[in-house]
């Protein structure tokens, strides 16, 4: 087999996907009419498959602020921050991020995945260690294994196995960096924090914190899962990412560690490429300070949340363990997955499909994910076409 | 670590091997794990934690990268317990 051959069997269960011709990764959304509202081929369809929690895509300040951006200082830096790429505005937005996690240092990434890549990949090396959460999003996977640290895993939010785990690593965890998530992005579940804490506290460690699906979403003013717990000055470094409830592109990094400057001269993902363009930075200050005091639109996100995590479990799906914005009906089986994700679109819904390997624990997974912008009306239709649904699909085999 | 031990490694990577790829044949250590298991990634880092907490050691999953047959699993894993 040569080496493109590789990819054909990939290709192969790809197309197996795909018998009526719609796609269900990477689908063309051709129109954009709100943050609840596209067009998919000729329908008009309902978005319930985006990270936009705040609903804050078209927020006209991210919009001015943008167009501003792009009117003063152009389309793109054209170099990195190590380069020509630091403008005033990437120094802000560093600043605002430390005040907002009450920081001393912020650094920001061109993208949330490089946030991660950047961050652990600068912090920890070979002879290291990371231990991580089975269920981390790929760019934890990929920063440990760029970082060439030994890398660990635990079992998804099981703190028994966290501790069994860290216990082995005996002196070694002093050089051990401890990973999670506030919200995962599969099942919607939020990490057990205040026991991770108090794991780290009695047995040592640095501990990460990717708020990447909890900022904007938990906490009074939206910090995420370190602010709903208390346990703000317990964390070590905070990651996230601006494509979220921030609605652009982006990923920073806040730490009270001095050692966090370092980065700035050796994490290749935050040399090697181009610094986010001005208009990234100017909405995303925009909507920093709208989601600092978008308490509202946090309490209107947790009703639709709330609402359609009943009527799905009402209907009979198998959900993750926590109400939040991630919602994730999972099947047993891929075909029924498509079967849902097809059927929801011919109702006019977008949603996720999530097959495994992607979805743990070889389950396939239709997610939802709501944002603050759904009215009660179009969280209330997604429900009854779910549970509409629900016969015909746990009856396909 | 004597050669027991490396028999009983050995012996439990083909039994659970064999459990959860539910292969017709039979696994033995010269066995691929990609090419003739097609065992995918998450399963096989499944099945380090299991063998992590049978044998109560840390096996780092980047060491897996040049692991190609069981008998270099259970070589790696072997290697492992004696250092500890």
């Amino acid at each position: 087999m040569n080496l493109l051959e590789k990819l054909d069997a990939s290709a192969a269960a790809r197309i197996a996907l795909l018998p009526n011709g719609i796609g269900a990764f990477g689908i063309p959304i051709e129109e954009v009419y709100s943050a609840t509202e596209a067009r998919i081929g000729d329908r008009r369809v309902l978005l319930l498959g985006t990270n936009n929690y705040l609903g804050l895509t078209f927020a006209p300040e991210c919009i001015r602020a943008a167009h501003e951006a792009i009117d003063k200082e152009g389309t793109g830096t054209t170099g990195s921050r190590m380069a020509n790429g630091s403008y005033s505005g990437h120094r802000a937005l560093e600043r605002e991020f430390a005040d907002f996690y009450q920081c001393s240092f912020g650094m920001v990434f061109t993208t949330g995945y490089q946030a991660n890549l950047g961050t652990i990949s600068g912090l920890v090396g070979p002879g290291d260690t990371v231990l991580i959460d089975g269920d981390s999003h790929a760019s934890i996977y990929d920063g440990c294994i760029l970082s060439g640290a030994d890398i660990i895993r635990f079992k998804h939010n099981d703190m028994a196995d966290m501790e069994k785990r860290l216990r082995r690593l005996g002196d070694r965890v002093e050089t051990t960096m401890i990973i999670a998530e506030g919200i995962y992005s599969m099942l919607g579940d939020q990490a057990p924090l205040a026991e991770i804490v108090k794991l780290k506290n009695t047995y040592g460690g640095t501990l990460l914190l990717d708020e990447a699906h909890s900022l904007g979403v938990l906490g009074e003013t939206g910090q995420g899962l370190v602010e709903k717990t208390g346990l703000l000055q317990e964390v070590d470094f905070i990651t996230g990412t601006f494509s979220k409830s921030l609605c652009s592109i982006g990923g920073y990094c806040v730490s009270n560690h001095p050692q966090l400057e370092q980065l700035r001269y050796v994490s290749h993902p935050y040399i090697f490429t181009a610094s986010p363009s001005p208009a990234t930075i100017a909405s995303t200050r925009a909507a920093l300070e709208l989601l600092r005091k978008g308490s509202h639109l946090r309490k209107q996100l947790w009703r639709n949340c709330t609402q359609l995590y009943a009527q799905l479990k009402e209907a009979g799906y198998t959900l993750g363990p926590d109400p939040g914005p991630v919602i994730a009906a999972m099947l047993d089986t891929p075909q029924q997955a498509l079967l849902l994700w097809q059927n929801l679109l011919e109702h006019n819904i977008y949603v996720n499909l999530i097959l495994p390997p992607a979805a743990p624990e070889g389950k396939s997974l239709v997610r939802c994910s709501v944002n603050a912008a759904h009215t009660t009306e179009q969280i209330t239709y997604v429900g009854d076409t779910f549970s509409k649904l629900h016969k015909l699909v746990c009856s396909y085999n | 670590m004597t050669e027991s031990n490396y028999d009983e490694i050995m012996q439990l990577l083909c039994d659970r091997l064999g459990s959860l790829t539910n292969s017709e044949s039979q696994v033995t250590p010269e066995t691929n794990l990609i090419s003739q298991l097609s065992i995918d990634s998450i399963k096989l880092l499944n099945l380090i934690m299991e063998i992590e907490d049978t044998f109560d050691v840390s096996i780092p999953i980047n060491a897996l990268t040049d692991i190609q047959t069981v008998r270099e699993l259970a070589d790696l894993v072997y290697k492992i317990k004696s250092a500890s």
